[in-house]
């Protein structure tokens, strides 16, 4: 049959059932609000996920989640809906920030050490964990203890930071040609981060709703664009973790709609440049 | 500010065109190096950037590069290179010529606005 109007309304949309069905058992699975106005991030993200199951339909992809608890397939659909896009260097005041005033700062307050601890909150495929190693290496730090974490939901992401290895397009994102030059090695049509810069950088899967004890703690997090997606309660608890993982005099460092306003008192505001950062309030008891 | 887009591809310096014109500049064209050379001397008040294709007929985008540099009056000048050419010796070659960025093909607007963001001329 030819012409009928489904196909020419192209791909059958998600029913409204359909969506409130996976708004719950995302928030439930991961504390993600997915709110009315996310459905376009529904299509977006999982219609490639549809093709490569051989599916139909998103509809097809919501009846299988309810009827069946494969474990491949729900870590599929939650990768695809906790994914950021990420780029080299992501907007530049922060690192401008972290150049010119904190890391200095850091550098200072640690000179009889000779580390610094970095985390990475929200991984993604590596690109900021690997900006900041770039970074550090320019500003002649290079031989100094240097640990940067990545943590993050997915796996699948996980990998591809762990490899440092990135298409074409994403290299041209955020990232100086002189660094390009510099720290990556061309690898048939990919180009792959240095041994040098991957020596200064792990990766490890964390769920940020679950204690952290376990990582140490930080001189920075940087934990951009993660909040924006969960409800409150859960907001404040990733704050609390985050907050037991920083140094006393650490930096904390959100994406540019987030704040620790009216969830974490504990927090401080610090304008660096143009950018806000924050730190822990010290207690006057 | 005043920008030009060097290439022999019409359709090409049409969508840098587009993608400047929507950042606020004023844009003019080149097909090629030896005419951006000629357009740049000729022009009373040079232009802050230059976004150079590297092949190209009569005089390629390096030697512009190369050109341009050697002339006092456009040290000062942005050059970015936006060219097919992706191996790691190229582009060195490019910036040691004095190419301030480098922009692989095939690329989206928003790595034009990005590059630009990093050289202080995008907001």
């Amino acid at each position: 049959m030819t012409g009928t109007t489904a196909e020419r309304r192209g791909p059958e949309e998600i029913t409204g059932e359909n969506f409130v069905f996976l708004q719950r058992w995302v928030h439930q699975e991961t504390g993600i609000v997915l709110d009315d106005g996310k459905r376009y991030l529904v299509d977006a993200r999982l219609t490639p996920l549809v093709r490569d199951e051989g599916l139909q339909s998103l509809n097809e992809l919501c009846n299988l989640l309810r009827a069946t608890r494969a474990p491949h397939l729900n870590r599929k659909v939650l990768e695809a809906m906790t994914t950021n896009e990420t780029l080299f260097f992501r907007d530049l005041a922060p690192f401008d920030a972290l150049r010119e005033t904190i890391i200095p700062e850091l550098v200072e307050r640690n000179r009889a050490i000779r580390a610094l601890r970095f985390w990475s909150a929200a991984a993604s495929s590596g690109q900021e964990a690997y900006s900041l190693a770039m970074m550090l290496v320019e500003m002649g730090l290079g031989d100094w203890n240097i640990r940067i974490h990545g943590t993050d939901l997915s796996e699948q992401m996980l990998e591809r930071a762990r490899a440092g290895q990135y298409l074409q397009i994403e290299v041209n994102r955020g990232l100086p040609a002189r660094y390009l030059v510099k720290y990556f090695e061309r690898e048939g049509l990919e180009w792959r981060v240095q041994e040098r810069l991957r020596r200064m950088v792990r990766f490890e899967r964390r769920d940020l709703r679950e204690p952290m004890a376990s990582l140490g703690t930080f001189d920075v997090v940087l934990c951009r664009n993660v909040l924006i997606y969960f409800d409150v309660e859960t907001k404040k608890r990733i704050l609390g973790q985050i907050r037991s993982r920083m140094e006393p005099r650490g930096y904390l460092l959100l994406g540019a709609a987030e704040t620790t306003f009216g969830l974490d008192n504990r927090f401080e505001r610090k304008p660096v440049g143009g950018a806000v950062f924050y730190q822990i309030r010290e207690q006057c008891e | 500010m005043r920008a030009m887009v060097v290439d022999d591809s019409r359709a090409m310096r049409l969508i840098l065109r587009k993608t400047l014109d929507e950042l606020g500049y004023e844009v003019s064209q080149a097909a090629n190096g030896r005419e951006a050379l000629e357009l740049l001397e000729r022009d009373p008040e040079p232009v802050g950037l230059v976004l150079v294709d590297w092949n190209m007929p009569e005089m390629n985008g390096i030697e512009l590069v190369r050109r341009m540099r050697a002339h006092p009056r456009f040290t000062s000048v942005r050059l970015v290179m936006v060219t097919t050419e992706t191996q790691t010796e190229q582009m060195v070659e490019a910036l040691e010529a004095g190419a301030d960025e480098y922009i692989m093909k095939p690329f989206t607007s928003e790595v034009i606005v990005e590059k630009l963001r990093m050289l202080g001329l995008a907001a």
